[in-house]
């Protein structure tokens, strides 16, 4: 603070309230909606900002699916919850155990064509799911992955940025731990295993958020390559009970965006020191 | 730092194997797909995929001379400039209050921080349910206040939710990012200009923003990447690119003309187009953004 000006601190906290209560208020509605039955949604105008009482049934509806009041049957969350934690879990440890590896060889070893399989892994980056779209859904169909959790996690594994980080890491350890390792006859992979990993333990742990969090968000590449509702992960099954229906039942899709939101946010807000690395890191 | 280590672990095989996973998931699914996507740009196959014919750039002109696709790209500039200036301008404000605060500013930072964790998907429903005719709560207010909102019928209204779906999810990492740039120019300064009488306003303009700019071009290139490459789940849940195809971005075309069109061609075009997007973003990200950011 350089000088003192009471008006002034007093706006930014009026500012940042504001700003807080804006970012919030969506959620604070689908909180309260998913308290309230879907008709009461449905009738009242405008919709009241006060928790309904209906909250255990609606969250019991959405988590174990079955009939609804007008004879609609749902998938249940439960295991769309379970799906997208697989998967999310699945992409984050695969894709730092293969980024550690890949990082690994390109930084210390020399072998023939070690800065072509550097610019592979670069150019990975300029191809994302978005752009080649069908071309990847025939290969995964192809090796009979679809409806599987092979199809749905190992082609979001790979990773450049990760690679990245994990090579700018190890460039930075001293090779006197190295020569160290040698001396008292480690090879290298118990050198990997006992100094590298261990070492890299701040910047895996921020790339786990960011990756889970990645993983768990992921939407296209589910809405390709599954097409049963037993495998669909919870952001995708959530947009099957909006479209489509004449009639939605806003309750329970409003507590299944609650339940498929609650555990990416608990990650970035129980990690928010490693969350906050991660970003900045990956960016890199 | 050093780009290679002095000290190195001899082996002929074992860095073979231990890139071999990356490498294999990497030409599967990166290489082979992109390859296939330029193969099948410049091929047409018939209504019932029985047989496919070399047709050369012919897939390209259809593109080029197609209103709708053109139409497109305009969707999706305005779309993405809309995003990148809406976000940027509402996180900054927002970084600079919380920049001046020393008491509680961690508390603000974590309240807002937490929306990046939403799926884009999840977004979209949450300002569907809002602003949804029947229901929605922001949709009657607006209708109470004499503006009849209709996002099924009325363009502007669509483009309209998508870009605030859109924003309120990127805000929490713009502002991240401008705080960390903010809270790391020296505040001396900050106090020199202000001993020599500028006030706060002055100061922001003359120093505070000028010293920001690395952080608001990277977080620029950022939020267009973002608006053209990951808003597919908004704009899928929110208006289906509806009402007519006023939202159609080009991510979301090259999706339906391929899966749902089934015009695999023409969907391939795109997605070479898009590829080529994609490395000058990425190349514009690298060359000159890279160098400039420092944290």
């Amino acid at each position: 603070m350089v000088e003192r000006r009471p008006a002034l601190a007093l706006l930014s906290h009026l500012v940042l309230i504001l700003g807080v209560l804006i970012v919030a208020f969506p959620v604070y509605v689908t909180f309260v909606a998913s308290t309230q039955t879907a008709q009461e949604i449905a009738q009242s105008r405008p919709l009241s900002l006060v928790p309904g009482d209906n909250m255990v049934e609606t969250y019991s509806r959405a988590l174990f699916g079955g009939k609804g009041e007008f004879g609609s049957t749902k998938a249940p969350v439960g295991r769309m919850l379970w799906i997208s934690l697989v998967m999310a879990i699945t992409i984050a440890v695969g894709k730092i155990a293969i980024s550690l590896l890949s990082a690994f060889a390109i930084v210390y070893f020399r072998f023939p064509f070690r800065s072509l399989v550097f610019w592979m892994v670069f150019i990975t980056l300029m191809l994302p799911v978005e752009v080649r779209i069908y071309p990847t859904y025939q290969v995964v169909s192809d090796f009979g992955l679809l409806n599987t959790y092979a199809g749905l996690t190992v082609p979001l594994i790979a990773s450049a940025t990760a690679t990245f980080l994990f090579r700018q890491f190890f460039l930075g350890v001293p090779d006197e731990l190295v020569e160290a390792a040698r001396i008292d006859g480690a090879g290298p992979m118990r050198f990997f295993k006992d100094v590298l990993v261990p070492l890299s333990s701040t910047s895996i742990a921020a790339l786990f958020v960011i990756q889970f969090i990645y993983g768990w968000n992921q939407y296209l590449w589910p809405l390709l390559v599954t097409t049963t509702d037993d495998m669909a992960p919870v952001v995708m099954g959530i947009k099957r009970m909006v479209a489509g229906e004449s009639y939605t039942e806003w309750n329970v899709v409003m507590a299944t965006a609650m339940l498929a939101m609650i555990p990416p946010a608990l990650v970035v807000l129980l990690m928010q020191r490693w969350f906050v690395k991660g970003l900045v890191d990956a960016e890199k | 730092m050093a780009v290679e280590k002095r000290v190195r672990f001899k082996s002929w095989w074992l860095p073979w194997v231990l890139i071999a996973p990356q490498m294999a998931i990497v030409l599967a699914f990166f290489f082979w797909p992109a390859g296939q996507a330029v193969y099948q740009s410049v091929l047409q196959q018939d209504a019932f995929g029985t047989s496919t014919v070399f047709v050369g750039l012919e897939n390209f002109e259809r593109l080029v001379n197609d209103a709708s696709y053109l139409e497109s790209f305009w969707t999706t500039a305005f779309f993405s400039v809309a995003v990148a200036a809406c976000g940027l301008s509402i996180a900054l404000l927002l970084a600079v209050m919380a920049d001046r605060i020393v008491r509680g500013a961690m508390v603000y930072k974590t309240l807002l921080i937490w929306p990046y964790a939403v799926a884009p998907a999840v977004a979209g429903v949450l300002w569907l349910f809002m602003f949804a005719p029947s229901v929605g709560i922001v949709s009657f207010t607006l209708q109470q206040l004499g503006l009849e909102w209709n996002h099924l019928l009325n363009e502007k209204h669509a483009m309209a939710l998508i870009v605030m779906a859109a924003v309120w999810k990127q805000i929490s990492y713009n502002f991240l990012f401008f705080l960390a740039g903010l809270q790391s120019i020296p505040k001396s300064l900050i106090e020199a200009a202000a001993i020599d009488g500028a006030g706060p306003w002055r100061r922001f303009w003359t120093i505070v923003f000028p010293l920001l700019s690395p952080v608001t071009f990277f977080l620029l290139v950022i939020n267009i990447v973002y608006a053209f490459f990951e808003t597919f789940a908004i704009v899928d849940t929110a208006t289906q690119g509806g009402p007519g195809k006023e939202t159609v971005i080009l991510v979301y075309k090259v999706y339906y003309d391929g899966f749902k069109a089934l015009d695999l061609g023409g969907s391939a075009a795109q997605s070479v187009v898009l590829m080529a997007i994609v490395i000058v973003l990425t190349v514009i990200q690298f060359r000159y953004v890279e160098r400039k950011v420092q944290y």
